[in-house]
């Protein structure tokens, strides 16, 4: 081949891959937590510090934890879909207050509504260190034997909802 | 009313653009000197209309107008002034127009500087920089408008990344994009002489000064972030081989490899090929850069923002830029044929070896960048290249070129003999091979990496007196002094740059081989020693920024007893944006830093602390300076100061004769 056509052939290749590479996420990092079990916990509840909130309540149900805090806009951004999800009553979403203060957190869920049964304080995040989260908001998919089938980085929009999050609910109910 | 003027003025700027794009090129292509005479007007109509918009844009920064949605994004009402005016290039849309208003100084200068060039290449030159502008100015005014307004305005702004709220904001970007856009000088140099056909010596002897200039700012950029990087991000790191710390310095590798094939070109006809493809090579990665950062292909600390739209853009410009110029290469450069033979023992065939490794070494920065993408592209998996890979790879590759560094500028041009050089150089040897292994023994800890840094350091030097000696013997003059004197200030830029790069070695080396770290727990009136350093932690103290509050450590240290020092390492909350920053605190000196950061409160008022001593870690950047300085020296020569003044048929000729009966 002509060696001058050399670096252009080259630089052709890196504009393919650099192409392709604009449709795909860096930051979407598969989770190794992916199909082990969710690790344990009993943090006090938001509303209700005498009692704890923990996984081994909801074994036998479908249900996703969701990794929030009163001071995280992503959680702002992801909240209608949240509120949605929850009205439509398909799948219970559980709450873990990260890293917040309780009376914000209580000031905040009054305004913007509370999609939540429960929610868990985890005002040291060590749940956070657990199940790896790298900043809020996060969403875990947990099936009914409490093994994690799906995670989600960043806020909930209503496409991943509708195409991911609830026919994995569907196909984990059957199961 | 401001921003609109603003946007107009870029709107106006890129009408100019094409006009200057087209019509000098293809003025030049005809021989129509009406239409190559339209160049540099435009190019100056340009710099003003997009100086305008800078300015417009920092009107509405300082004015406070959050009505501008880029304003109200990036900066806050109580945001100081100083950091406000550094917020236009705090993001995106902003550091475009940076961006765009750098590379139209350059082409102002061009037009300043550029009267002893043959009016069509001057043509073709500012024609291609109008080109890339073209590039830019659609860029803003399509996707990344910097004057897009937010109505109703925002009662106050989101401020700017609390990260960036540094004096190393206000200077650093633009001294690195200096240092990036001016390598278009250089490109549209090599371009314009594959246009016309013309690659000669004089083409590389009007690209030298131009490329000089703009390695020296990003040498000086680089070294900037590198230094931020130091004290902003608390852990005493100076390079991380972050995605964007690499596309800083592949062009720097290119860059450098530049300069010195320019100095074969230019003195002896030869590597023009190499020349302009490096040339070529030097402003794509300047391009791939930005390409990089705003993309979003790749994490990094540094990623703005990211738009899939705005990365799409980019990557066809790209394309187009960077496709083009070297599609245009191997059309014409088959013709361009090979300068005068040499032999592999010779001044330039080491300067084409070092030219071969920093190329080798620019190639495996940037598959190690890429690589990640790559996988990911194939779906074979993510994985992120760190440190290791980088610092396998780039010792190896460097080492050599470092020992070549000192052989060379003794070489002679053509063909060199071995047992000559080696009879010049056996003081210079010995002295390095001796030094190096005896210093870190003495200094009580030997390992074979600090050998070889020491060794390539005093090697450089060693070599560089070698050579200063047999120079001075060559020049005329009675007194050392007036020799000194008549030896050309390029030779004195290179012994100096090549002397930064040992002052910089030295530095990685003593930082590698002796830093001290240690991460305590301390309760106030504590202390923690650290090599013969005593740090006493006294408690720490609420204080109140402009903007911020922050927890102020004090720290007395001592050395035999004495008091050497006090240190506030900061720990500050920014509240608009709800983020927490370490300051470290730092005491520097020739020889080695006192760096404190403060970690997280412990209960009694006790703090988590981490202290680092680090021997000669300044000269890292001491080094890069006394680079740049070189490079100065080298442009302040005489030969260019002569080209310069012989400018002079910018003022037409009839006055021109009429100065001269004058004088």
């Amino acid at each position: 081949m002509n060696r001058f056509l050399l670096p252009l052939s080259i630089f052709i290749v890196v504009v393919v891959f650099l192409g392709v590479g604009l449709r795909l996420n860096p930051r979407e990092i598969p989770s190794p937590l992916v199909g082990k079990a969710a690790p344990d916990f009993s943090q006090p509840q938001l509303y209700d510090p005498a009692n704890v909130f923990s996984p081994a309540d909801l074994k036998g149900k479908v249900w996703l934890l969701n990794f929030w805090a009163s001071w995280c806009s992503g959680c702002r951004t992801e909240h209608p879909v949240l509120m949605e999800l929850a009205k439509s009553g398909e799948v219970p979403i559980y709450g873990m207050d990260y890293k917040d203060q309780r009376d914000e957190a209580m000031t905040w869920l009054r305004r913007w509504g509370n999609p939540y049964p429960v929610v868990g304080v985890d005002d040291a995040g060590r749940v956070g260190i657990n199940y790896g989260v790298y900043g809020v908001p996060e969403t875990y998919v947990i099936d009914k034997q409490g093994v994690i089938r799906y995670k989600q980085i960043g806020p909930l929009d209503p496409d991943t909802v509708a195409e991911k999050i609830l026919p994995l609910v569907k196909q984990l109910e059957s199961q | 009313m401001i921003p609109e003027i603003g946007h107009f003025a870029l709107i106006l700027a890129l009408c100019v653009a094409v006009v200057q794009g087209i019509l000098p090129i293809y003025g030049a292509a005809v021989g129509n000197s009406a239409l190559m005479a339209v160049a540099k007007p435009a190019a100056r109509g340009q710099f003003l209309l997009v100086l305008t918009a800078f300015c417009c844009l920092g009107y509405a920064f300082a004015e406070k107008d959050f009505s501008v949605l880029y304003v109200a994004a990036t900066s806050n009402s109580q945001l100081p002034l100083h950091y406000r005016l550094a917020a236009i290039w705090g993001a995106h849309e902003g550091s475009l127009l940076l961006w765009t208003f750098i590379l139209t100084v350059w082409m102002f200068a061009v037009t300043l500087f550029s009267a002893h060039l043959p009016e069509a290449t001057r043509s073709r030159i500012l024609g291609v920089m109008g080109l890339v502008s073209v590039g830019f100015l659609l860029f803003m005014l399509t996707v990344s408008n910097p004057f897009e307004r937010l109505i109703p305005a925002a009662p106050d702004g989101r401020d700017l990344n609390p990260l960036l709220q540094d004096p190393g904001m206000v200077i650093h970007p633009p001294m690195l994009y200096m240092g990036y856009v001016g390598f278009s000088v250089a490109f549209a140099f090599a371009i314009a002489a594959l246009l016309g056909g013309n690659l000669d010596a004089a083409w590389a002897r009007w690209s030298r000064p131009w490329t000089t200039v703009a390695w020296c700012f990003l040498t000086v950029g680089i070294a900037m972030g590198s230094g931020w990087a130091y004290y902003e991000l608390g852990w005493g790191g100076w390079w991380f081989w972050d995605p964007v710390e690499n596309a800083s310095f592949m062009p720097w590798l290119a860059g450098t490899a530049l300069v010195h094939s320019l100095a074969v070109t230019d003195k002896r006809g030869g590597f023009k090929v190499w020349t302009v493809l490096l040339a070529i090579m030097a402003f794509s990665l300047s391009l791939l850069g930005t390409f990089l950062v705003r993309s979003g292909v790749l994490t990094s600390v540094h990623a703005f923002a990211t738009d899939p739209k705005r990365g799409l853009f980019i990557l066809v410009f790209l394309a187009i830029v960077i496709g083009g110029s070297l599609a245009l290469y191997a059309w014409r450069a088959p013709r361009v044929g090979l300068g005068g033979s040499f032999a592999m023992l010779s001044r330039e065939g080491m300067l084409l070896a070092n030219n071969v490794l920093l190329v080798a070494a620019m190639g495996s920065v940037l598959l190690g960048t890429l690589y990640p993408l790559f996988l990911d592209a194939l779906d074979l998996g993510k994985i992120s290249v760190g440190p290791p890979y980088f610092d396998s790879v780039f010792v190896p590759l460097m080492a050599p070129a470092v020992f070549l560094m000192g052989i060379g500028p003794l070489a002679q041009w053509k063909k060199a003999s071995l047992p000559d050089l080696a009879k010049r150089l056996r003081w210079a040897f010995g002295v390095s091979v001796v030094t190096a292994l005896a210093l870190p023994v003495v200094m009580g800890n030997w390992a074979p990496l600090l050998s070889l840094g020491l060794l390539l350091a005093i090697w450089i030097v060693t070599t560089a007196i070698v050579t200063l000696r047999e120079r001075l013997a060559h020049v005329n003059g009675d007194t050392l002094l007036e020799r000194l004197a008549s030896v050309p200030r390029s030779y004195w830029g290179m012994v100096v740059a090549h002397c930064g790069i040992a002052v910089f070695i030295v530095g990685v080396t003593m930082v590698k081989g002796f830093e001290t770290e240690k991460d305590v727990r301390m309760n106030v009136g504590e202390t923690a020693t650290i090599g013969d350093y005593t740090f006493r932690f006294d408690g720490a103290q609420d204080v109140v920024g402009p903007n911020y509050t922050a927890a102020r450590g004090i720290f007395h240290v001592s050395r035999d007893g004495h008091e050497t020092t006090v240190l506030y390492p900061e720990k500050r909350r920014y509240p608009v944006q709800n983020q927490v920053m370490t300051e470290a605190a730092i005491d520097p000196g020739l020889l080695r830093d006192l760096y404190v950061s403060l970690g997280e409160p412990l209960d009694d008022g006790a703090w988590s602390v981490r202290l680092y001593h680090k021997p000669f870690v300044d000269w890292i950047w001491g080094g890069c300076f006394i680079m740049a300085l070189g490079g100065v020296l080298a442009v302040s020569d005489r030969r260019y100061r002569i080209a310069w003044r012989r400018q002079e048929p910018a003022v037409p000729a009839s006055t021109r004769t009429a100065g001269r009966k004058v004088a």
